[in-house]
């Protein structure tokens, strides 16, 4: 069946902003399905609210809307674009609910546009897991035995008659928010209470757990002819008990055989037909009994997934643009392999290596979370790794983590050491991110494979293969002599995936002699190709991953190429932004003509599709593994091409670390030791005093002694940042002596959060500086050329003030009570920066703002993680203007080209830029923002004033101002002042306002008239609870703000309560001002929706 | 690491190094063709599919024996293959059916493994040479290197008459009877034909008459190693046979159908043997995907009666052939699928109602 030519015009919805179960494998997605539908002549119109994605690229579709993901809205663009066709299936869970609203309110079928890919039948019967359940039965699969509910003590007559330990899912949730497992009545209540309350419809499933049992994943593809295939099978390590997305997982399945392959094949076809996917992907998860092989289906996702994004990865096989030509009527065999470019799409892709992927979790920067695995997803990324066999991908995958970890074999020395025996079996029994350590630590120890197997009931297979890696370890720790390795042992420990610096360390060798005894034994690092054929047919796709094999498959070409560092796995404070940046520097660089490579190891991104570069290296971004790509490079060239060199300041802090051991002279654009240089205490300091820019005072210190002098002398409060860190990782402001001594013995500590990267050293000193309280604090991003010229980018003023990491923070462009006078020092002043520092590329300058007068906190001499956010604002693609300067081009000529404007555009619209959070996932963690980073993603306002921009921004970060009610104030005394103003604006509005004794004292002096007067919690005797109050529904905006010192009061109750029963929490008082901007602007104009092309006209 | 090191040498010289595994064989050495087999799981059914007689397997999947092996997952009662390469050959089995290392299986039917090979390279090699002879073992690379000059590959060889069965046997208990060649049998083609009819499996040499003795219903021609075109006594039985009765041919069975309707039949470069091929049932237009293990196929546009009913995908082989009006058809994979996909087993009951009915019908 050929394409449909009764549609011209397809909406897409994208997955809005990262979050904990939606992150870049659907900016992966979406791209691919936008680009493919355009190149087949379709008009497609994207929604999506997070500027940081290449989706949202104006040149992505054909009209692109940043505004929220809501039904309103949607409907909105809807009946002004008239699409004929909405794909619902490539924006995750959020597109999917999105698309099931609009179609309870039929607007669908009152606008004439079809729903394509999955019908709303097909979402409902996958999504809803009564109708799941039933399906099921009719087709005789086995599901676990459940009941529904939307009663707590209807759960509990439930859960008794199925028997302890049971799970909790609620329905319609994504990575299994609200899902948890009890195995007592007590735990049930609660986490059944939670399940219902985190449920969009208020149900939940109460499901008899199969914790241990073993667990699969099929990606299978289905076409309008009823043609089903599988695309990849996937295995996890991690029984049954772990959400999938926090399994470290496999694949292909290693340990069924093929009858029990088919078999279950067969269920996932027949899951598929009966829950109606007419065409795309979906992924439908297995658990399997370790002991009789008894087969239950545990649920399916008529979409496109992080699960697909991984198999497209790990096969070659690109489901997502698969997906949406189905979905446009054409069959599998219509639409040719990408790789082979022979054969077509209507096969089951084979690989002849082995894929592990591995989750990257965020615990460390939500004090107050438990870092242990269930049901619900908590990891904030993953990386992906290749190897030819298990243990070389293991080993790599670990590597790719950068957590300092050289790969799996760790010997003695670490972090478990000290643990007694009983202790150390639990870290293996218990799921955590370090779990796989632990049971390094237990098998080092000697603890047998069947012990490992019988208290952890990870496979077997899985755990030999640990001891197969960890008896290699023993080999090389017991005084082996590299000097007698030969090739063979040389290769055979190569292939376990030991790195040279690996096997130095366990040898006591220097790296470089390492990597040259083995190369003069004739082992060479070889790079193998993905080609969705296990070589069967020829591959025109170079997608490569190393091993050490015999032969070399990178193939040599004249042209002149450049090496693009990727930003590795998303964490928080480097997520999507960085990716961005990476796919714009080889677009511009294909543009002028280099071929480009890029080297990374997140399946999620789109800087890991193989059609983003010439080539791609998914490799662990360490120095070791990149010189060998960057070598493999070199060797391929001929006819006098060469590296041209490797950009290493658009993927964040991961190439930047990286830089230090390249070629200093491959390193495009601006120099390491401007990095270095901005990093560095001294020399930035001596960069400000000498270019005549005010910093806040500050000193760096390595000990108490000296950071309390230092705190003498400046005065509290202070700002602690330890150097070389991501997304102010630790930072932390103290108010007093005793704060300061908790965090600097904390990251002085060898167990210490600082630990594991490095610690403190004189190299990596803490700074400590004044910190400067109430000001404006603001963001400049700005491309200087080699001839020195510079273009501002953008100018962000932050709605919250300094003192709030920035990346948390929101901000907009234009600034909106910037003076021109200040404006203008901070355009000379960046451009001051800039020339000092030798930039040629991106630089982003923070700056603080108090009393009209300009204080410079600091300067990256690279992409920002703005950098995307002021291109989707500007119209101007400021990455790529960077690479163009980087590779040699002047300003002055990107202006002739009309990639930069000659002239500054004035603006009709503003933009906001909100972070989003992700506290809904960590019940307990306070919600208060600090200097350390938090959000997972960002959302983008658009708006003819600001206050219309910002409340677009809440409501696409998830929190809807409300119109009416009544709003909660609870104020630290040093905000009242000021919130008496707020609450006079509040009034105005029409809103009545309860208040905290404090609060609702100072305002009744003032005349503020305070409805409802709120007591302490716990104690109601003068007033309601808040908690009680927040819990009622009777509050519809609550704002609080923290007292400083970071003593955890009634605040934190408060803003838990709020976590917990959605009503929206502002938590700085300019948040609050923002809010009453963008409530009253709402009502005075209304919202309307634009395109970025209409906007960038 | 005290492995026994292991040397393959292919016909044109290309070497490669690994560990000896499995069977040590006397003489330090095995010789035969060399094919590559993509799936990626289903080894101990390759390993025993009597088809591969005469050649070595070479597993593209790096890790071969993770699940252990079972006996009811034998295709014949003992490997025909010369050998197995690996990347991997795992010493640990896990599963809940394994009843043993596959290592263990292949020492007790004396079949040589070798292990640690580049079979990626390996695989291109053949690839883009076709599938070779050679050898491999333990003993000295001068001595593999003379085996593998001499090794025959499977042209113009019969190797039917080695594996078939030496007399005829009975399996089922349907109402109505099939006779089965055994050219080679897999025990899943016998199964699934068990589960419709009575059958009785007959060796590769009996001749029609002794079939017409046998009053079957139907005739089903089974799988089996090496060129149709040596066979040609056995095409002249099929040649017989046809309009006679019903006649349902499998991989071998097909390409001497085919042969028997006029067709001559050429070596593919290095075949097909995997589990991921997909056909186009021309008769619904439906893909299957399907398990396949030939090395020779139809020659485009040589079958004088019928025509073809199913295509390869990928490179447009002739997969299947039908003659509805005598009641014969044939398909060049499997679809038994013992290892493989499932997608194709309909042919079965399409052969079920030819028998029945006397009509071709898509089911």
């Amino acid at each position: 069946m050929p394409r449909r030519n009764d549609i011209t015009s397809i909406m897409v919805i994208g997955s809005g902003p990262i979050v904990i179960g939606q992150a870049c494998e659907f900016d992966y997605s979406g791209t691919q399905a936008c680009q493919v539908l355009r190149a087949d002549g379709y008009r497609v119109i994207l929604v999506n609210s997070n500027p940081a994605t290449i989706m949202t690229d104006p040149a992505t579709a054909d009209v692109t809307y940043i505004e929220p993901l809501d039904a309103d809205v949607l409907t909105d663009i809807l009946e002004r674009e008239r699409p004929d066709a909405l794909l619902p299936t490539l924006g995750g869970q959020t597109a999917l609910n999105l698309t099931m609203e609009l179609v309870r309110r039929g607007v669908f079928e009152r606008l004439g546009v079809e729903v394509i890919g999955a019908r709303p039948v097909a979402i409902a019967t996958a999504e809803d897991r009564e109708l799941f359940k039933a399906a099921m039965a009719d087709i005789g699969l086995a599901v676990p035995e459940s009941g529904f509910t939307h009663d707590v003590e209807n759960a509990v007559t439930i859960a008794e008659a199925i028997g302890w330990p049971i799970i909790i899912r609620p329905s319609y949730i994504l990575g299994g928010a609200g899902t948890g497992i009890a195995h007592d009545v007590e735990t049930f209540r609660r986490l059944a209470a939670e399940g219902i309350a985190a449920s969009p419809i208020h149900e939940i499933m109460v499901e008899k757990s199969i914790a241990g049992w073993k667990e699969y994943e099929l990606e299978v593809m289905r076409d309008v002819a009823d043609n089903c295939v599988v695309i990849c099978s996937i295995e996890n390590f991690d029984p049954m008990g772990v959400h999938t997305g926090d399994s470290i997982t496999v694949a292909p399945a290693q340990t069924l055989s093929d009858v029990e392959m088919q078999a279950m094949r067969d269920d996932a076809f027949a899951v598929l037909r009966r829950v109606g996917v007419e065409t795309g992907g979906s992924n439908v998860q297995f658990a399997v009994n370790p002991v009789n092989g008894e087969r239950l289906v545990i649920e399916m996702n008529p979409r496109v997934s992080r699960s697909s994004a991984l198999a497209s990865k790990a096969t070659g096989f690109p489901i997502a643009k698969i997906a949406a030509k189905l979905a446009v009527g054409y069959t599998l065999n219509e639409i040719q392999n990408d790789i082979t470019k022979m054969t077509p799409a209507s096969f089951e892709p084979v690989i002849d290596y082995v894929v592990t992927k591995i989750p990257r979790w965020a615990f460390e920067k939500l004090p107050g979370s438990t870092p242990e695995l269930g049901t619900r997803m908590q990891s904030v990324g993953e990386v992906m790794a290749i190897g030819r066999n298990f243990a070389e991908s293991l080993q790599k995958a670990v590597r790719s983590l950068e957590q300092g970890r050289p790969g799996f074999a760790l010997g003695g020395s670490t972090e478990f050491a000290d643990l007694d025996g009983d202790t150390l079996w639990h870290r293996c029994e218990v799921a955590t991110p370090e779990r796989l350590f632990a049971l390094h630590e237990v098998m080092w120890r000697g603890a047998s494979i069947d012990e490992v197997v019988a208290r952890t009931k990870i496979d077997p297979w899985f755990i030999h293969q640990l001891a197969g890696i960890i008896e290699r370890e023993r080999e090389l720790r017991n005084g082996l002599d590299i000097h007698d390795l030969d090739a063979r042992r040389w290769r055979r420990y190569k292939q376990w995936g030991f790195s040279d610096p690996q096997i130095a360390e366990m040898t006591g060798a220097l790296v470089d002699d390492v990597t040259s005894l083995r190369r003069r034994a004739g082992v060479v690092t070889t790079f193998k190709t993905v080609d969705t054929c296990a070589a069967e047919f020829e591959a025109a796709t170079p997608y490569h991953y190393s091993t050490y094999e015999d032969s070399t498959e990178v193939v040599s070409s004249p042209r002149d190429r450049v090496i693009i560092l990727g930003s590795g796995p998303n964490r928080i404070g480097q997520g999507i932004e960085f990716d961005y940046c990476c796919v714009h520097a080889a677009m511009a660089l294909r543009d002028m003509g280099y071929e480009t490579v890029m080297i990374n190891c997140n399946p999620e991104t789109v800087s890991t599709d193989y059609s983003t570069s010439d080539r791609l290296y998914f490799e662990p971004l360490t120095p070791h593994d990149v010189a060998e790509v960057i070598a493999a490079e070199q060797a391929a060239c001929v006819d006098g091409a060469r590296v041209v060199g490797v950009i290493v300041s658009l993927g964040g802090q991961t190439p930047l670390k990286l830089s230090h051991f390249l070629d200093s002279a491959l390193v495009l654009g601006t120099p390491v030791a401007s990095i270095d240089a901005a990093e560095d205490r001294e020399q930035w300091s001596a960069i400000c005093v000498s270019l005549g820019l005010r910093q806040p005072p500050g000193d760096v210190a390595l000990t108490l002694p000296e950071a309390r002098a230092i705190a003498r002398q400046v005065g509290y409060p202070v700002l602690i940042r330890p150097s070389y860190v991501l997304g102010g990782r630790a930072m932390e402001i103290v108010y007093d002596d005793t704060s300061l001594g908790r965090v600097m013995n904390d990251l002085t500590s060898a167990h210490g959060s600082l630990a594991r990267e490095g610690g403190v050293s004189a190299n990596r000193p803490i700074l400590i500086d004044s910190f400067l309280e109430d000001a404006i604090e603001v963001d400049v991003d700005a491309v200087r050329d080699q001839s020195g010229e510079i273009f501002i980018a953008g100018v962000m003023e932050h709605v919250e003030e300094a003192g709030i990491h920035s990346g948390d923070s929101a901000c907009a462009l234009p600034p909106q009570t910037l003076s021109a006078e200040v404006l203008a020092v901070l355009h000379e002043s960046t451009e001051r920066i800039a020339e000092a520092l030798g930039v040629v590329g991106l630089i982003n300058v923070q700056y603080a703002v108090k009393d009209e007068e300009v204080f410079v906190l600091e300067a990256n001499p690279r992409a920002s993680r703005t950098v995307p956010f002021v291109a989707k604002a500007t119209g101007v693609a400021v990455a790529q203007v960077a690479v163009r300067v980087m590779m040699g081009q002047s300003l002055a000529e990107l202006k002739t080209l009309g990639v930069v404007p000659t002239v500054a555009t004035v603006r009709d619209y503003v933009c906001v830029k909100e972070a989003v959070l992700p506290f809904n996932r960590f019940p307990g963690v306070d919600i208060v923002l600090g200097p350390e980073m938090r959000s997972t993603g960002e959302v983008m306002g658009v708006g003819e004033s600001f206050g219309i921009a910002f409340a677009k921004a809440q409501l696409a970060a998830g929190t809807r101002l409300p119109d009416k009610g009544q709003v909660f104030l609870s104020l630290a005394d040093r905000d009242k002042v000021q919130g008496l103003v707020l609450a006079r604006q509040l009034v105005e509005l029409g809103f009545s306002l309860a208040a905290t004794f404090g609060t609702a004292g100072y305002l009744r002096a003032n005349d503020v008239t305070v409805a409802t007067l709120v007591g302490k919690v716990g104690v109601a005797d003068l007033g309601i609870d808040a908690v009680s109050m927040i819990s009622s529904g009777d509050v519809h905006l609550v704002v609080n703000t923290p007292s400083g010192g970071g003593a955890r009061a009634d605040g934190a109750f408060i803003r838990a309560a709020c976590v917990e029963h959605a009503v929206p929490c502002l938590t700085t008082l300019a948040a609050g001002f923002a809010g009453a901007k963008g409530i009253a602007d709402t009502r005075a104009h209304g919202w309307r929706v634009r395109s970025l092309q209409e906007l960038h006209q | 690491m005290t492995y026994t090191t292991s040397t393959l040498v292919l016909a044109d010289g290309t070497t490669f190094e690994g560990y000896a595994a499995g069977y040590l064989p006397d003489d330090g050495c095995t010789t035969g063709e060399f094919v590559f087999n993509t799936a990626l799981s289903g080894y101990q059914e390759i390993i025993t599919d009597p088809s591969y007689a005469g050649q070595i397997i070479v597993f593209t999947y790096p890790h071969i024996g993770n699940y252990g092996v079972t006996a009811t997952d034998s295709e014949a009662q003992r490997p025909h293959c010369r050998g197995v390469v690996v990347r991997e050959l795992s010493e640990l089995a896990s599963n809940w059916r394994s009843e043993g290392s596959l290592e263990s299986f292949l020492r007790d039917h004396r079949i040589p493994a070798l292990v640690g090979v580049d079979t990626r390279r390996l695989t291109k090699h053949l690839r883009t040479h076709g599938a070779l002879p050679g050898a491999f073992g333990h003993a000295d690379v001068d001595e593999i290197a003379a085996a593998a000059s001499r090794a025959v590959g499977t042209d113009e060889t019969d190797l039917v008459t080695m594996v078939s069965t030496k007399s005829p046997y009975e399996r089922g208990d349907g109402a109505l009877h099939i006779v089965a060649f055994d050219y080679g049998i897999k025990a899943t083609m016998v199964c699934h034909l068990a589960a419709r009819f009575r059958v009785t499996v007959v060796p590769s040499s009996t001749s029609a008459d002794e079939v017409r003795q046998l009053a079957p219903d139907g005739v089903f021609l089974s799988n089996g190693p090496g060129d149709p075109a040596a066979l040609g006594a056995n095409v002249t039985v099929v040649a017989d046979l046809i309009d006679t009765v019903p006649i349902f041919g499998i991989c071998l069975g097909h390409q001497l159908l085919s042969t028997a309707l006029g067709a001559t039949t050429f070596k593919l470069r290095f075949g097909h043997h995997g589990s991921n091929h997909p056909v186009q049932d021309l008769s619904t237009g439906r893909i299957e995907i399907t398990a396949q293990n030939h090395n020779y196929a139809v020659v485009p546009d040589s079958l004088e009666r019928g025509k073809v009913s199913h295509v390869n995908l990928n490179d447009g082989v002739i997969e299947g052939v039908a003659l509805a009006s005598e009641r014969c058809f044939s398909v060049q994979y499997h679809p038994e699928a013992g290892p493989g996909p499932h997608d194709a087993r309909y042919l079965f009951d399409r052969f079920d109602t030819l028998v029945r009915t006397g009509e071709m019908r898509a089911v």
